[in-house]
């Protein structure tokens, strides 16, 4: 009786479990089936693709669209490649992760370890720009960075990016550090530790989780932007602007290897950052709400 | 002028006063244990003797140096947190030096009070682990590892046994109280565990509501406790309130009540002052142990009245039996040798302790001086 039972319970379990992983493996193959197609065709000839079918495997492989995408491809009027827009990318999007990552674990520390008057509203002012839309602040953004004399530079992209940044780190911060019991703060007090030495050997050592948070969501979001890096970037735009302005040049034959090829190393760093980092991201993601 | 002085201190948030003009003088080498019920001030008391709140009225000394806005590393303090608050990421070493290390101790001089204080707690073979990997009582050691390291003028202690379990905190307890007697430190400990008070202190502080509302020896607060708030909060069974009013009898003030039968008794006051009471109402405070079985009762008191009452509930807890049943009005605990035969629903006759009662003013609540 109590063995049949339990023989059913077994075979009832396998039948869902097969059925979730099919679920799971189909949705897999949805998402991975574009990527699919980029890798595919960015390693062939383009007379492959115009001729044949897209989903096909090449039947010569080639990384001439790599290179060429990398290097030579025209890139607006200059033959350069993407090669110096993702160096301009790095500049930019390096010092803009740290910085606005910095900021907001200080702001976390002071908005929940020491307290002020009005504290709570200085947070909610910067939740607020978590809200804001990019567009309305162009034109004001815009007076700004000409005012600074940094307009059409790597700096005024990186301004740009840490003071729409800060909201959200602010905001990790804030929330990592709220559930960090403030005796420990106390304790270090006492024991004669400042300001900064509290932070730096008390609360640091111990916001990894969060940091990978903070880090992973500001380099995506910097990296990928479009907006600024095509309103602000002037003579250094960044990775995206410059794909742009090599998938959608109305002139001349369109090589969609290249393309495929030059869309691929535009979200490769992204891709290599979540790959490392994914894991944690979960994680951290979680350690604000529930203690442990 | 004490070697921790607290005089005439208040503290307010806005407008609401906490803490109410509260003077405490601690001598070097005492053991103050500030005791109350949550909320009654003492843990905020606590936190302006170390610095992490602003004193709003009156003053704090240590040493007869005025501490009001100093800092509190330059206090010369050291703190156990209730959560011991140790760090995550350092090391049981690390953790009890960080304190030297920030105020400049070169390292060989950390190391040697190190191991001094790691071998007087019996820490030397966790000096290398993560706090996480420690127990409670092991963490409870590190915490107070890091305050002696400091060799600090006071040491303050905040509920620093109230996250044990049951067994470890009386093991702790004793620790501390050892550990008290070896180094003649100067402590000042909050809790809001009568026991905890009585066996640790040199002095007790009672406080309720934001008044500090007895300060004495564990003895005074015991045995002659100043109101009804001080007689019921410590010692556990609490302190028997009851109704009674006072009538001459043989040239001597007498107690005279109800019991559960309804009959009259009369108990003989051993406070002659008693007199200026006769025909008021007063609230008669008998502790547990006052009110036992004749073979019980404490052969040096000179005052042991007898009291037939029926008995109510009967429970035997091991060393002790504890009766309850009701006189004057109210449910009273008795406190009886384990062994004592009682039967709930019958007539039971106790000896009571009149040395040891003490009279309350129903309207101040406070205890009629003998």
């Amino acid at each position: 009786m109590s063995g049949a039972t339990q023989s059913t319970a077994v075979s009832t379990g396998r039948i869902t479990r097969t059925l979730i992983y099919l679920v799971l493996l189909l949705f897999a193959l949805f998402y991975l089936l574009p990527f699919f197609v980029m890798v595919v065709n960015s390693l062939k000839p383009l007379d492959e693709i115009t001729g044949g079918n897209m989903m096909s495997l090449p039947q010569t492989w080639t990384i001439q669209p790599w290179l060429q995408a990398w290097s030579s491809a025209q890139i607006g009027v200059e033959p350069t490649g993407l090669r110096p827009y993702f160096l301009n990318s790095l500049l930019m999007v390096v010092p803009a992760v740290a910085i606005s990552t910095g900021l907001g674990a200080i702001n976390g520390y002071v908005l929940t370890k020491w307290r002020f008057r009005g504290d709570n509203i200085i947070f909610g002012l910067l939740l607020f720009s978590c809200f804001i839309p990019f567009q309305i602040v162009l034109i004001p953004m815009a007076t700004i960075l000409g005012k600074l004399g940094i307009a059409g530079s790597i700096p005024g992209l990186v301004l740009v990016h840490v003071v729409y940044g800060v909201g959200f780190t602010t905001l990790y911060y804030r929330n990592y550090y709220a559930a960090f019991p403030t005796e420990l703060v106390r304790a270090a007090m006492i024991d004669g530790a400042g300001f900064f030495r509290i932070f730096w050997r008390i609360l640091l050592p111990v916001s990894g989780p969060i940091t990978v948070v903070s880090v992973i969501w500001q380099f995506t979001n910097v990296w990928n932007d479009f907006l600024f890096g095509a309103s602000f970037g002037g003579q250094s735009q960044p990775m995206t602007v410059a794909l742009n302005n090599l998938v959608s040049s109305s002139t001349g034959v369109k090589e969609y290897n290249v393309h495929f090829a030059g869309a691929i190393l535009a979200a490769l760093p992204t891709l290599l950052v979540y790959i490392v980092a994914g894991r944690y991201f979960v994680r951290g993601l979680m350690a604000g709400s529930v203690k442990g | 002028m004490g070697f921790l002085d607290i005089s005439n201190v208040t503290k307010s948030y806005g407008k609401t006063e906490v803490l109410h003009r509260v003077d405490i003088g601690v001598e070097e080498g005492e053991f103050l244990v500030l005791v109350g019920p949550s909320g009654c001030g003492k843990s905020t008391l606590l936190n302006m003797i170390a610095g992490l709140e602003d004193i709003t009225g009156g003053d704090i000394s240590i040493r007869g140096r005025v501490m009001n806005g100093v800092h509190p590393s330059k206090r010369n303090i050291a703190m156990v947190f209730q959560s011991y608050a140790l760090y995550p990421n350092m090391t049981v070493g690390q953790n009890m030096t960080f304190g030297l290390e920030m105020h400049g101790v070169p390292k060989p001089e950390r190391d040697k009070a190190l191991t001094e204080v790691a071998a007087l707690l019996q820490l030397d073979k966790l000096l290398d682990r993560k706090p996480g990997q420690l127990s409670g009582g092991q963490r409870q050691r590190v915490a107070m590892g890091r305050a002696l390291v400091r060799e600090p003028d006071v040491f303050l202690f905040d509920e620093p046994l109230s996250n044990l379990d049951a067994k470890l905190r009386v093991d702790m307890r004793t620790e501390i109280k050892k550990l008290h007697a070896k180094l003649k430190t100067t402590i000042v400990y909050v809790t809001h565990d009568q026991i905890e008070a009585l066996t640790l202190s040199t002095r007790i502080a009672v406080m309720n509501d934001g008044y500090v509302q007895q300060l004495g020896t564990p003895k005074e607060v015991y045995d002659t406790p100043a109101n009804i708030f001080v007689a019921t909060f410590m010692g556990s069974p609490a302190m028997n309130i009851i109704p009674a009013q006072v009538a001459m009898q043989d040239g001597a003030p007498h107690a005279v009540l109800t019991n559960a039968a309804g009959e009259t008794v009369q108990l003989r006051f051993s406070q002659e002052n008693m007199v200026d009471w006769v025909g008021r109402d007063i609230l008669l405070g008998l502790r547990p142990e006052a009110l036992t079985d004749p073979e019980g009762a404490d052969r040096k008191s000179q005052n042991i009245a007898a009291l037939s009452n029926p008995v109510a509930v009967a429970e035997p807890a091991g060393s002790d039996t504890f009766v309850t049943m009701t006189l004057g009005g109210r449910d009273v605990i008795a406190r009886l040798r384990a062994d004592t035969s009682v039967t709930p629903g019958t007539s039971f006759d106790f000896a009571v302790n009149m040395e040891k009662a003490v009279a309350f003013d129903p309207e101040t609540e406070r205890r009629i001086p003998a």
